[in-house]
C-alpha cells in the first residue's frame, strides 16, 4: 500500500521546484496561468501565495516572449523555470530556444542557465496538438540539454538538477505519468539530485536490452517482465533520462552485456533519437552485436485523436513483446 | 523632392552643456569613420563577412543611448554601432569581431558586435529581427526582481517590427510595466522592401496605441532631439509608467549591406539625403552657429577619431586567428560536458 507521504510524479517536480525557490532568490517560474490558477497540470500551484508575483510570473500567450525573457533573467544570473502549458507549444518559443538560448554561451553573450519545461507525450487522447514528444526537434541543435524523467525519484532529482545547470535545460514531462498512481513513492526527506547525462538501468538483465525513456520506460518493464515469464528471456531495461547529451557510454555498456537491443520511443520512428542511438551502436559497437538493433518508435504521422487511431500510431505492449522475441531469437 | 529653404539644424531647445555636444559629436563621427574604416577594410580584403554600416542614420543610435545611465541596458541591431560607442564598447572589440581574430569577445564563433558585455549593458544582438526584445523584457525582470531601477533599450528598423517576437515582446514588457524603450528606426527600408510594403499603417508610433503604452516620435536625424525625446521616455520608464516605442524618422543610405547596390531606390533619393538632410552636417552646423565648435576644431576631432580608428585597427588585426578546435569550446560550459570534437576516422 501506497502511504499518504508519497508522492506522484507530478508531485516531486512540484516539490522540487518549491524546495529550489525556497532556498535561492534567483530562482522563479514563469509562463501562461502559472500563478493564481498554479499551471494547467497545477505542477504551480499556491507558488504565487508562498513567492508573490515578481517570482511567480504569469504571461500573455506568449511563448517567444516566456523563453526570451527567460533567457534575459538567465544572462543576469537569475534561475528561471519557464513553463509550456503543452510541450506542443514548444513550436512558438523554438526560435528563442534554438538561436537565443542554445547559441548564447558559444557567441561568448553569457550563459542560459534556465529550465524550459512542460507536459509531453502521447496516449492520452490529446490529439495532434496535445501529445507532442518534441526531442528530435532539439536532438541536432548544439547547446540545448533535454531530459526526461519516468520515476518521481528521478523527476524531482532532476528538476533541481536542471534547475542548477548552468546551460539551457528541456525538461520533458510525460503528462501520462503525472499522477499515475503506479509511480507513487517515497522519497528522500533529505535534499538530492540526480544527475545530468546519466542513465538509469531500471532492470537489469542478460539476454538483451530494451533502450528507452519516459513512459515507454514503463511498457518496457512490463515487457521484460511478461517474457522473463513466459520465456525466461532475461531483459535489461535502460532508462536514458537525460536525451542529450546522450549517455553514450552507459548505451555501450548494456550493449556490450547483452549483445542485442531494442530502442523504443514514443515520437515518430522516421528522425527520431532512435536513429541516432542505433548509429553510436553501429558505429561503436557493431562487433559486439549478435542480432540486427530494431527501433520500435510511433508510425509516421501526426498523432491522431480516437483512441483506435492513437493505439495504432503508438508502440505498445504486444510490438515490443514482438520484437523483443524476434532479437531473442536471432 | 524639394529643398529645404534653408539648411537644416539641430533643435535648440536642450539643456546640454557645451561639453556634452562635443562629447554628441565625437560619438556621431566615430560612428561614421568607424564604419569608413570597416568599408576600406572590407574592399581591402581584410575583413570576412558582410559589412553593414549606419550612413545617415547615425544620430539615432547615438542621440538616443547618449540619454541612459551606465547602470542601464541597450540592445543595438546593425545600424546602432553608435549606440554601443555611447556603452564605451571600444573600436577595438568591434574590429576584433569583425577580423574574426580568437581573442574577440565571442571567440571568432559570431560576426560584426554579435557579442556582449553585460557589465556595461551591452547586449548584442542575434539576427533573428524582433528576438532581442523578449530578452530585454527578461533583463528587465531580473532587475525588478533584485529591486534595481535600470532601464533598457532595444534598437530595431521599421521591418522588425512586423515579426512575431516584436509583438510578443512589446506587449509582455508592456503588460508587465517593464521599463523598456523600444526604438523603431524607420529609415524607410527593409533590405529592399519600401516601408509601406511593410506596413498598412501611416505610422509606426501608432502602435503604441495598440499596446497600451506611450508612444513619442522624433526626427531621427536630429542628434539633439533624439537625446531629448529619450530623455522623455526614460524618465516615464524609471518612473515606473510602463513601456515606451519611440518612432525616428530616418534614411538608409547604403544598402542593407555592401554588396547590394540599391537598384530599387527611386533616382536622386540618396543624393537629396546626403545633399539635405545628414545628421553629421546638421549637427556640425548647429555647433558652429552655438559657437561651441568651429570648422577647424571639428577637423582636429576627426584626425583624432582617425588616428585612434587606424590604431585600434591595427592592434585587432595583429591578434591571433583563432585555434580550428576552439570551434568545439563553449557549446555548454566544458566543467560539466567536454568539447565538442571532430572525430579521426581512421582511429575509430
Amino acid at each position: 500500500m501506497t502511504k499518504e507521504t508519497s508522492s506522484t510524479l507530478l508531485e516531486a517536480i512540484k516539490q522540487g521546484i518549491r524546495e529550489e525557490m525556497e532556498k535561492d532568490d534567483s530562482v522563479f517560474v514563469i509562463g501562461e496561468d502559472v500563478g493564481r490558477y498554479g499551471g494547467a497540470f497545477k505542477v504551480t500551484e499556491g507558488f504565487l501565495d508562498a513567492f508573490g508575483p515578481d517570482r511567480v510570473v504569469d504571461t500573455p500567450i506568449s511563448e517567444a516572449a516566456i523563453v526570451g525573457a527567460a533567457c534575459g533573467a538567465a544572462l543576469l544570473g537569475m534561475k528561471p523555470v519557464a513553463e509550456f502549458q503543452f510541450i506542443d507549444f514548444i513550436s512558438n518559443g523554438f526560435d528563442m530556444l534554438t538561436n537565443y538560448a542554445a547559441k548564447s554561451r558559444y557567441r561568448g553573450c553569457g550563459s542560459i542557465g534556465a529550465v524550459f519545461r512542460g507536459p509531453c507525450g502521447s496516449g492520452v487522447r490529446g490529439g495532434p496538438f496535445h501529445s507532442l514528444n518534441a526531442e528530435s526537434f532539439f536532438l541536432n541543435t548544439a547547446g540545448l540539454k533535454m531530459v526526461e524523467p519516468s520515476t518521481a525519484y528521478d523527476a524531482k532529482g532532476l528538476i533541481k538538477s536542471a534547475i542548477h545547470d548552468p546551460d539551457p535545460v528541456l525538461f520533458f514531462e510525460h503528462k501520462k505519468l503525472y499522477r499515475l498512481p503506479r509511480l507513487k513513492e517515497e522519497l528522500p526527506e533529505e535534499d538530492y539530485r540526480v544527475p545530468i547525462g546519466k542513465a538509469r538501468v531500471a532492470r537489469g538483465g542478460k539476454d538483451l536490452s530494451i533502450i528507452t525513456f519516459g513512459a515507454q520506460t514503463l511498457n518496457a518493464l512490463d515487457a521484460a517482465e511478461k517474457l522473463e515469464q513466459e520465456d525466461g528471456v532475461s531483459v535489461e531495461v535502460m532508462d536514458l533520462r537525460t536525451l542529450a547529451p546522450l549517455d553514450r557510454e552507459a548505451i555501450l555498456v548494456t550493449v556490450k552485456k547483452t549483445n542485442r537491443v531494442l530502442i523504443l520511443h514514443e515520437s515518430s520512428i522516421t528522425g527520431g533519437i532512435g536513429g541516432e542511438i542505433s548509429a553510436i551502436i553501429a558505429e561503436e559497437a557493431f562487433e559486439w552485436l549478435d542480432a540486427p538493433v530494431i527501433r520500435l518508435a510511433s508510425i509516421d504521422s501526426p498523432v491522431p485523436f480516437a483512441p483506435q487511431l492513437e493505439d495504432y500510431y503508438l508502440p505498445n505492449l504486444d510490438d515490443i513483446v514482438d520484437a523483443c522475441r524476434k532479437l531473442a531469437a536471432y | 523632392m524639394e529643398a529645404p529653404k534653408k539648411p537644416l539644424s539641430c533643435t535648440g531647445n536642450t539643456a546640454l552643456t557645451d561639453e556634452q555636444l562635443v562629447e554628441l559629436y565625437r560619438f556621431l563621427k566615430i560612428t561614421r569613420m568607424f564604419d569608413e574604416k570597416t568599408v576600406r577594410l572590407k574592399k581591402q580584403s581584410k575583413l570576412t563577412g558582410g559589412v553593414f554600416t549606419s550612413l545617415g542614420q547615425e544620430a539615432t543610435a547615438v542621440g538616443t543611448a547618449y540619454a541612459l545611465e551606465p547602470q542601464d541596458f541597450i540592445a543595438p541591431l546593425i545600424r546602432d554601432i553608435g549606440a554601443c560607442f555611447v556603452k564605451r564598447i571600444e573600436p577595438r572589440e568591434i574590429f576584433l569581431q569583425y577580423f574574426g581574430r580568437g581573442t574577440a569577445a565571442s571567440r571568432a564563433t559570431d560576426v560584426q558586435f554579435h557579442f556582449a558585455d553585460i557589465e556595461k549593458g551591452f547586449v548584442g544582438p542575434i539576427s533573428h529581427l524582433g528576438d532581442m526584445i523578449p530578452v530585454m523584457a527578461g533583463i528587465l525582470l531580473a532587475s525588478r526582481m533584485r529591486g534595481e531601477n535600470r532601464v533598457a533599450a532595444a534598437y530595431l528598423g521599421e521591418g522588425a517590427t512586423s515579426t512575431g517576437t516584436f509583438h510578443e515582446g512589446v506587449n509582455f514588457a508592456a503588460v508587465r510595466k517593464l521599463p523598456l524603450i523600444t526604438i523603431v528606426e524607420n529609415n524607410g527600408y527593409a533590405y529592399s522592401t519600401p516601408t509601406n510594403m511593410q506596413c498598412a499603417a501611416d505610422s509606426f508610433v501608432d502602435k503604441a496605441l495598440g499596446y497600451g503604452i506611450k508612444g513619442l516620435k522624433v526626427d531621427g536625424n536630429d542628434v539633439v532631439a533624439c537625446y531629448e525625446v529619450m530623455k522623455e521616455a526614460v524618465e516615464h520608464a524609471r518612473e515606473g509608467k510602463g513601456s515606451v516605442l519611440i518612432e525616428a524618422m530616418t534614411y538608409r543610405r547604403k544598402g542593407h549591406a555592401e554588396h547590394d547596390n540599391q537598384a530599387y531606390v527611386p533616382e536622386g533619393e540618396i543624393e537629396w539625403w546626403a545633399e539635405h538632410n545628414d545628421p553629421i552636417k546638421r549637427f556640425e552646423l548647429f555647433l558652429e552657429n552655438r559657437s561651441v565648435l568651429s570648422g577647424k576644431e571639428m577637423d582636429a576631432i576627426a584626425d583624432d577619431i582617425k588616428d585612434f580608428l587606424d590604431r585600434e585597427a591595427d592592434a585587432a588585426e595583429s591578434e591571433p586567428l583563432p585555434e580550428p578546435q576552439s570551434a568545439g569550446r563553449e557549446v555548454f560550459d566544458n566543467s560539466v560536458v567536454p568539447p565538442a570534437v571532430r572525430k579521426d576516422v581512421l582511429k575509430r
